[in-house]
């Protein structure tokens, strides 16, 4: 039986179609960000490998280091480049249920302010590293951490929140940008360590005063500004790349 | 004005050409079936009409808009129903269809609407991964046309349907639904069944390009040789 069909104006349909609405940037950012916690908290790919990867490394280090405890510079030292290592873990995974399931496409389909995806990752890697922080900076304490965190613990969140931004931001370019290479992993850990390393730099500088023994300073001015100023750098050179990563 | 106008349209992976001036014109309300090999360029042929690759050399019109510089205004009229069903293996199936809804602007009365059309609304809980592939496929089917879509891409759209699935989609994506539509098919009896205009791609390019009452299943069935 053939359905072949008399041409029609193109305006004919419109009165017949369902309800549609173009969605706002923030309504997108938290279908994304919903579905992103969903995923994770389904497959649990990414949040445990790397809380796993930072106690463990923080076990090496105490039995390596032959030490009781640590301060000052080498601690900070220690809780930031394993922190850096294990967002690095999390880096990898970001896009590949997007790459891998057609979420791109999915997304791409859609009526919607591109950066929408960005802004959502970033949310996302932040949820991540803040989860981490939580098991890790702990773990950090109890290993090898000599004085105690309760006082220096408030200028340690200053200190973590303004380097998961820039952690996240810059995360979240790179991985848009290996996620479609076939070396994806080694490509995002080799592209995101060295733009990751004033991260680590700033947030270990800042950090080192609130490990000493007295912990009678705060963390210099000059590193929280460093880190701000990184994040609005990279923040603002991801909201002008990103469309371009997406797109074909 | 057609709501499909293509004419020397190129696309190009690297070296490889995976078309080469292809043409053609389809008006609203009308369906253009594709045949030809695999690797003839279907795919992409689809994809380029769906926004998400950009023309090499050609002018392409969709729904009015010229690609890729209005693709933002032609976004969210289309629906595409590729081999990847563009669905998450670890969400449900409404949770799926309602993050698809969110991006779109549907409520989520649109949602339980077609899920209950494709018959999997007593499935609609349980993980992507869990359910077979023909189910996967329904589920496909409506996301394609959760947004109500004036034009639909179909990439062999019965594939893993059985008859009773192919009647439960055929009112949304059939000839019934009222939607222009481009279908990739290697079903010529079938194909030419649903056809206004038949194209038929070869290595890229257009072996045949005519008025489906003007085409037989020989000449579908040439295009493979």
């Amino acid at each position: 039986m053939s359905a072949r069909t008399e041409a029609r104006p193109l305006d004919e349909r419109s009165s017949e179609r369902t309800a549609v609405t173009t969605p706002r940037t923030g309504a997108a950012v938290r279908a994304l960000l919903r579905k992103e916690l969903l995923v994770e908290l389904r497959t649990l790919e990414s949040v445990p490998g790397m809380a796993l990867f930072a106690v463990t490394t923080f076990v090496v280090f105490h039995f390596a280091l032959n030490r009781n405890s640590v301060e000052g510079d080498l601690a900070a030292g220690i809780l930031w480049v394993t922190l850096l290592f294990a967002a690095i873990l999390g880096v990898n995974r970001l896009f590949v249920a997007d790459a891998d399931q057609g979420g791109f496409d999915g997304f791409l389909l859609a009526p919607v302010n591109r950066s929408a995806m960005l802004f959502a990752k970033v949310l996302t890697l932040l949820a991540y590293l803040a989860v981490l922080e939580l098991v890790a900076v702990p773990a950090f304490a109890l290993l090898l951490l000599g004085s105690s965190l309760g006082r220096a613990l408030p200028d340690l969140v200053a200190v973590l929140a303004l380097a998961d931004l820039g952690v996240a931001v810059i995360g979240t370019l790179v991985a848009a940008l290996a996620v479609h290479t076939r070396a994806r992993d080694l490509l995002g850990a080799l592209l995101a360590l060295p733009l990751l390393v004033p991260v680590v730099i700033g947030g270990a500088r800042a950090t080192a005063p609130l490990f000493s023994p007295t912990h009678v300073t705060a963390p210099a001015a000059r590193w929280l500004l460093t880190l701000g100023l990184y994040d609005l750098v990279f923040g603002l050179i991801a909201y002008a790349l990103f469309d371009f990563l997406l797109e074909d | 004005m057609p709501a499909l106008q293509v004419e020397g349209l190129a696309r190009h992976y690297g070296e490889r050409e995976a078309l080469a001036g292809v043409s053609l014109s389809l008006n609203d309300g009308q369906t253009l079936v594709v045949f030809g090999p695999n690797g003839a360029g279907k795919s992409t042929l689809l994809r380029v009409l769906a926004t998400l690759l950009r023309p090499h050399a050609g002018n392409v019109r969709v729904l009015g808009s010229r690609l890729p510089e209005q693709a933002w205004a032609v976004r969210g009229r289309i629906g595409l129903l590729a081999h990847e069903p563009l669905l998450y293996r670890e969400l449900t199936a409404r949770e799926n269809l309602c993050y698809h809804a969110r991006l779109h602007g549907v409520s989520e009365t649109r949602v339980d609407e077609l899920l209950g059309a494709v018959a999997m609304a007593d499935r609609a809980c349980e993980p992507l991964r869990t359910l077979s592939r023909g189910m996967v496929q329904r589920v496909a089917v409506a996301r394609a046309v959760l947004h109500d879509p004036e034009l639909l891409l179909l990439d062999e759209p019965y594939a893993n349907l059985d008859p009773a699935a192919v009647d439960l989609v055929e009112p949304l994506i059939g000839a019934g639904s009222g939607r222009t539509r481009v279908i990739c098919s290697h079903d010529p009896s079938g194909g030419l069944a649903e056809a206004d205009r038949v194209l038929g791609l070869r290595a890229g390019q257009a072996a045949l390009a005519r008025a489906a009452a003007d085409v037989g299943p020989d000449a579908i069935a040439e295009l493979y040789r």
